[in-house]
């Protein structure tokens, strides 16, 4: 185990024999590095205005991509490349093509956004693909504007690819010559833990339980934030490559404590349908970046948006403690509000997902102020086969009516073996009024939230009928009339 | 579209020509300076100001001794600290710096801790030991009302006999409606950086729309002379108004750690703190009781404003008297008397926010529009022109003062056509009557927005030009820049005036040092004052080298003929520069200031009546929209706007601020809810929780124009017309498209029951409720 932290930032190398390890990239930047193009607008990860870019290599080549450095710790970098602003200005200070079209299309008024807009686009750009409209709003949803609307922007991105673009000088050989070694470093009287695999990460847990386990830091960044908490001790899954799996094999999808939501994306969307179009509204492209799948489980947040779909799907999850494993229905990883069946020591390993087998039906919706960047007030999947015109193997899921993520028992029954009509579609919005009792609080009422959710129950059965009608104004094309 | 390049017929960056703004190069490279980002001197201390936890509370014990004695404690400042007053208010004399024995709302600042760092601070604030004894607190506008607590007189303004009218005209109808707040949101939270200086002297960079006010007040309470306190800012990171009066706090009090510690000192709040601590814009409760004739002409108006403002009455008093101005939006009201209740509320006290008050007097108007156009089956469009003011008549507002430059009918038409609105809310007909659970909506309103600070004292702007020897310019004046590009159409200006390239003109950071007394960069009177200040400094300068020219080549006046970058005299050209330094050489003097004051406007708040606005400002919107009848869900899919800029100083600056401005009045009326719990805590206190428009909000069909027979009948600079607030009432077509689509389910007979912000919640309550009142 290494001590010390090193990385690229830029094309410098910076090694960091003791930091806080939880000392926010952004404040390093600002603060120690005075950096001062990369911006504070939230120190929460919903404005974008910190956004850098990271660079890490991989098996094939440099992968980069857009984080909310607000939200990172310091030691996470451990063996990436760190991009600025800062950065993307030729030596003799002729701008990127991303920035020259931003100012082309007078894409900034008061400018303070500005950075983080040029950084999400800057990771579009090295990766290549010229996006479409509608990706290019999803590539800048974590990044908010309160002076321009936003159209000159999107037409600044609409430039992309329309003269080539530089991109950083490939690092992998600097990097992967760093890679693979696990890493520590103390500093303000904290620790910092980067165990190298998952048998090493299993047996340092186990030897420091307290330790609090972190991987994308889209939760526990928060807790330093705006919380201020002191965490003393963190380990990190971070460099632990052998947790960073997804196979799709005997049936299901299995996915690895490591793997973040973005990586996860494109798998569950082609195989969960509706799950792809959730993921897509999970939070921003820059937290999806960073968060994991397991992560959103992992913390047991009643509305987390990943626990609903995958309960409906009847996902597993492993729980991993020194060498010994045990498996659970995701369901019942959920207690109760702030309480997991997790025991001490132990960590989420993994999370699997069965394949949906032929004909069986999934949907799921999610109910918010905003569609991007926010979380639910309401969200709903629904599992379900049509056998003979009757529902079979009912599974119902809610996010943000209870405690927990909770499956609806009482409406399950109802449907179970049951004709799928409208008469009976209304009878299990009623049997919800038994399974829930949601609580009112900023997002929604206890109303609003029973009723959306009875509500969505009934969309469901107009999209698995025959009616044709439009059903989700998401689906509406284009502009107006 | 960028500045056209120089030609010997053309100077780069002249007026009515889409000049980029200043700064954009800086911000994309990341170079910008803003205030947090100016290096730090050493042993800078940094500040954390510890909040009320409570509505309305006694303090009945303030125990700092823990605070003082903690880790870097510097030093730790509660009311008794103030040399001065303890006052950061901009009009009253009700904004403590720190409470005294009563706190008035959560976040409230009760003291503030200094240390080399924020986490420091922080954590040493927490150790205070403070007890409180709850006092009835009023956290609403209904509570405010019924215990009549105020923070302000009422005002009514009234024209002609509006119980009468509603005595005897045919059709009556009465409703009251929420309009709810809205968070500024500006990207830079509020951060001010104080110097210390020699005598009494301290420097303060703040990120303010009024550099004067800070002075003023945080000389007011350091108990010195103005003089003693400079305020500078080169840019805000947004500002919207809620950088207009809230930042005098944040510089006092910083300001106060170094008169007691020597030291710099930076106050830069969080996002948290600075939503949970400075003031928004204001809710309202809006009732009225119209009168109106068969074909929808209102007879008669009677209109309750109530506005929740707070703790204090800040600048309550001109923003409820601008909600009253616009009561009336486009249309000619005959009989209106309206009663404007400015309620005391132990809540932030609220500011000033784009419009500053005038969106939510016209969103009452707008709704009664929809609800005359549903009670007499019309198409709310024809309601809306049947009761335009007219141009030659019906052209009085309630306050008195004739509508002389009324373009609403001519543009309106515009509109009407570009858009295709009649075939296309036919269409939208026919696929509602479909049973879709989907319904879509349409509405076109228009906006006409009163220009001119209603206190006509603030109607002046101050200019400092300094030409130097190799002929560039040093342009100095009062306005601010928080991104809406008053700078660059500034510079423009003075670049016209001497004809050179926009590139020879230096923008230059606002100070007090520079130009005094100004007024705060507000009332989207910033280009309109400033403008004239900065031409008239260079005028002066301008006929200097003119009157030189004269004596030294001994050539008639109208044988000089500044041209671009070149000056012809007689039959000689030469470079500008090489005439400045002729000048120079000959001893001229070429440093000027200017000076601007709007004439022709009064207004007397005893009588309600007079000419507060210098002229109007003129805008219409139609907005499309979907709902999903079954969760609330929806989306804006089309807008047009067509906008009255006058001529357009540069049009690529005022499309910019047409679509920033609609899109964040969308965000107000839409999503941007402001959330309170029972115990006064705002909840909604950052970006995850309080939603302004992102990125896909954006409708995918948006079609801007500047109208191109704009033009200002007032002798405005270049004949443009004021951009800053007017386009965000535009947005309110938004709520009125949404009426429409949710007055489907009803049959287009009742008006639902919709509150703003209309967020999903609200919809689909709207949808439910008009359901049942259908069935009954």
């Amino acid at each position: 185990m290494r001590d010390g932290v090193r990385f690229l930032l830029g094309n410098e190398t910076r090694e960091l024999e003791s930091v806080d390890p939880t000392l926010t990239v952004l404040r390093y930047l600002r603060e120690v590095e005075r950096r001062m193009g990369t911006k504070e607008g939230c120190a929460e990860g919903d404005c974008g205005a910190c956004t850098v870019v990271i660079g890490e290599p991989g098996p094939d080549g440099m992968r980069y991509k857009a984080v909310n450095s607000c939200i990172q710790f310091v030691p996470t970098l451990d063996g990436k490349q760190l991009l600025t602003v800062e950065d993307l200005a030729q030596a003799d200070g002729t701008l990127h093509p991303v920035q020259d079209a931003l100012c082309d299309t007078h894409a900034s008024q008061c400018g303070f956004c500005t950075p983080g807009f040029v950084m999400s686009l800057y990771a579009q750009s090295i990766n290549g693909e010229k996006p479409a409209r509608s990706e290019l709003k999803d590539i800048l949803a974590g990044n908010l504007c309160r002076c321009t609307g936003y159209g000159p922007i999107l037409d600044a991105g609409d430039r992309m690819g329309d003269r080539p673009a530089p991109v950083p000088a490939d690092a992998s050989d600097t990097l992967n010559a760093w890679a693979g070694e696990a890493v520590t470093i103390s500093g303000k009287g904290r620790r910092f833990h980067a165990p190298a695999s998952g048998d090493e990460l299993a047996e340092l847990y186990e030897q420091y339980p307290d330790a609090l386990i972190i991987s994308g830091l889209t939760d526990v960044g928060l807790w330093v934030t705006k919380q201020h908490r002191d965490l003393v001790h963190l380990i990190s899954l971070g460099k632990a490559s052998d947790l960073t799996t997804i196979d799709v094999a005997d049936g299901h999808v299995s996915i690895g404590a490591g793997v973040t939501i973005a990586d996860a994306h494109a798998v569950l969307g082609e195989h969960f349908g509706d799950l792809g179009e959730l993921i897509r509204r999970f939070a921003s492209l820059q937290i999806r970046n960073a968060a994991t799948v397991c992560g959103n489980i992992a913390n047991g947040s009643p509305i987390g948006d990943l626990p609903p779909a995958l309960i409906a799907l009847g996902a597993e999850l492993t729980l991993r403690r020194g060498s010994v494993r045990r498996t659970l229905p995701l369901e019942d990883y959920f207690i109760e509000y702030g309480r997991q069946d997790r025991q001490v020591g132990e960590f989420v390993e993994a999370v699997r997902v069965p394949l949906l087998p032929e004909g069986r039906r999934f949907r799921c919706y999610k109910l918010t102020k905003r569609f991007d960047q926010d979380i639910s007030a309401v969200c709903a999947a629904f599992a379900f086969s049509l056998k003979d015109g009757t529902a079979r193997d009912v599974r119902i899921c809610y996010g943000g009516m209870a405690g927990t993520p909770k499956r609806a028992g009482a409406a399950e029954a109802v449907l179970e073996g049951a004709e799928w009509t409208e008469e009976i579609i209304r009878a299990a919005m009623v049997a919800l009024e038994s399974d829930y009792t949601p609580m009112t609080d900023m997002r929604g009422s206890a109303d609003y939230r029973m009723v959306s959710a009875q509500n969505l129950l009934l969309k469901t059965y107009l999209e698995t009928t025959d009616r044709k009608d439009e059903t989700r104004v998401l689906e509406t094309q284009g502009g107006g009339t | 579209m960028t500045s056209a390049p120089a030609t010997n017929e053309n100077i780069r960056g002249a007026v009515h020509t889409s000049s980029i703004h200043d700064s954009s190069h800086k911000h994309v490279a990341g170079t910008a300076v803003y205030i947090d980002d100016i290096p730090e001197l050493p042993g800078t201390l940094q500040v954390y100001i510890a909040m009320s936890t409570r509505p309305h509370a006694r303090l009945a014990s303030l125990d700092l001794a823990p605070v003082r004695s903690a880790p870097g404690v510097a030093c730790v400042l509660s009311a008794a600290d103030v040399p001065g007053i303890n006052d950061a208010s901009p009009v009253m004399g009700d904004d403590p710096v720190f409470a005294e024995t009563e706190v008035c709302y959560v976040g409230q600042s009760i003291f503030a801790v200094a240390a080399p760092s924020i986490d420091e601070a922080r954590a040493a604030a927490g150790l205070a030991v403070i007890e409180y004894e709850d006092l009835e607190a009023y956290l609403t506008v209904d509570e405010a009302l019924a215990a009549k607590s105020f923070v302000l007189p009422q005002m009514k303004m009234k024209l002609g006999d509006a119980a009468q009218a509603l005595e005897t005209a045919p059709n009556r109808h009465s409703g009251r409606m929420r309009i709810g707040g809205q968070d500024h949101f500006y990207l830079e939270g509020q951060v001010a950086y104080a110097v210390p200086g020699e005598d009494a002297d301290v420097h303060v960079y703040s990120s303010t729309q009024h550099p004067s006010e800070v002075q003023h007040n945080v000389a007011k309470v350091l108990g010195v002379p103005d003089h003693a306190v400079t305020v500078e800012l080169r840019r805000m990171g947004g500002g919207f108004g809620g950088k207009e009066s809230q930042p005098a706090l944040m510089a006092a009090i910083a300001a106060l750690v170094v008169r007691n510690t020597g030291r710099p000192a930076k106050v830069r709040l969080d996002r948290d703190d600075d939503m949970e601590m400075t003031g928004k814009r204001h809710d309202f409760v809006i009732e009225h009781d119209v009168a109106y004739d068969d074909d929808g002409v209102i007879q008669g108006i009677e209109f309750m404003q109530a506005a929740r403002c707070g703790m204090s009455a800040d600048l309550s008093g001109a923003i409820c008297d601008r909600a009253m101005f616009h009561s009336d939006n486009c249309y000619y009201l005959q009989n209106a008397t309206i009663t404007s209740h400015r309620c005391k509320t132990h809540t932030v006290s609220n500011t000033a926010f784009r419009g500053f008050g005038g969106p939510q007097g016209m969103v009452a108007i707008e709704r009664v529009m929809d609800e005359i156009a549903l009670q007499t089956g019309r198409d709310p469009l024809d309601v809306r022109k049947a009761n335009l003011y007219g141009t030659g008549d019906r052209n009085v507002t309630p306050y008195h003062m004739t509508v002389e430059d009324n373009v609403a009918p001519e543009l309106i038409e515009e509109l009407e056509t570009s858009s295709n609105y009649r075939a296309r809310r036919a269409t939208i007909r026919e696929y509602n009557a479909a049973g879709n659970i989907l319904k879509k909506g349409i509405a076109l309103t228009p906006v006409k927005f009163g220009i001119s600070f209603t206190n006509t004292f603030l109607n002046q702007a101050g200019a400092l030009v300094h030409v130097y020897k190799d002929g560039s310019v040093h342009l100095n004046h009062g306005g601010t820049e928080m991104g809406q590009g008053l700078f660059v159409k500034v510079a423009q200006v003075v670049a016209q005036e001497f004809q050179i390239d926009i590139e020879r003109v230096k923008i230059t950071s606002t100070t007090t040092a520079k130009v005094p007394n100004t007024s705060a960069t507000a009332a989207s009177s910033g280009s309109d004052l400033n403008g004239m200040a900065a031409q008239a400094a260079a005028r002066t300068i301008k006929e200097r080298l003119i009157q030189h020219a004269i004596d030294a080549h001994n050539v008639p006046r109208e044988q000089i003929v500044f041209l671009p970058n070149r000056v012809r005299i007689g039959n000689e050209e030469m470079s500008f520069a090489d005439l400045v330094n002729e000048a120079y050489m000959a001893r001229v003097s070429l440093s000027a200031t200017g000076f601007y004051k709007t004439p022709k406007i009064h207004w007397d708040p005893m009588t309600g009546r007079g000419r507060p606005f210098y002229y109007f400002a003129y805008g219409a919107a139609v907005s499309e929209v979907i709902v999903d009848t079954l969760t609330g869900e929806n989306r804006v899919t089309r807008v047009d706007i067509l906008h009255d800029a006058g001529q357009s100083l540069n049009p690529a600056i005022d499309l910019g601020q047409i679509e920033g401005g609609f899109i964040q009045g969308m965000g107000w009326l839409t999503t941007e809810e402001l959330w309170w719990n029972d115990a006064g805590r705002l909840m909604t206190h950052a970006p995850s929780t309080y939603k302004i428009p992102a990125c896909s909000d954006r409708p995918d069909d948006f079609r801007i124009a500047i109208w191109d027979k704009g033009r200002n009948v007032e002798d405005t600079i270049y004949r443009s017309k004021a951009i800053g607030e007017p386009p965000l009432m535009l947005a309110i077509s938004v709520l009125s498209a949404l009426t429409d689509a949710v007055a489907s389910v009803g049959g287009y007979k009742l008006l639902p029951d919709l509150d703003a912000p209309a967020t999903p919640e609200r919809l689909l309550a709207a949808i439910s409720g008009l359901k049942a009142r259908a069935a009954s």
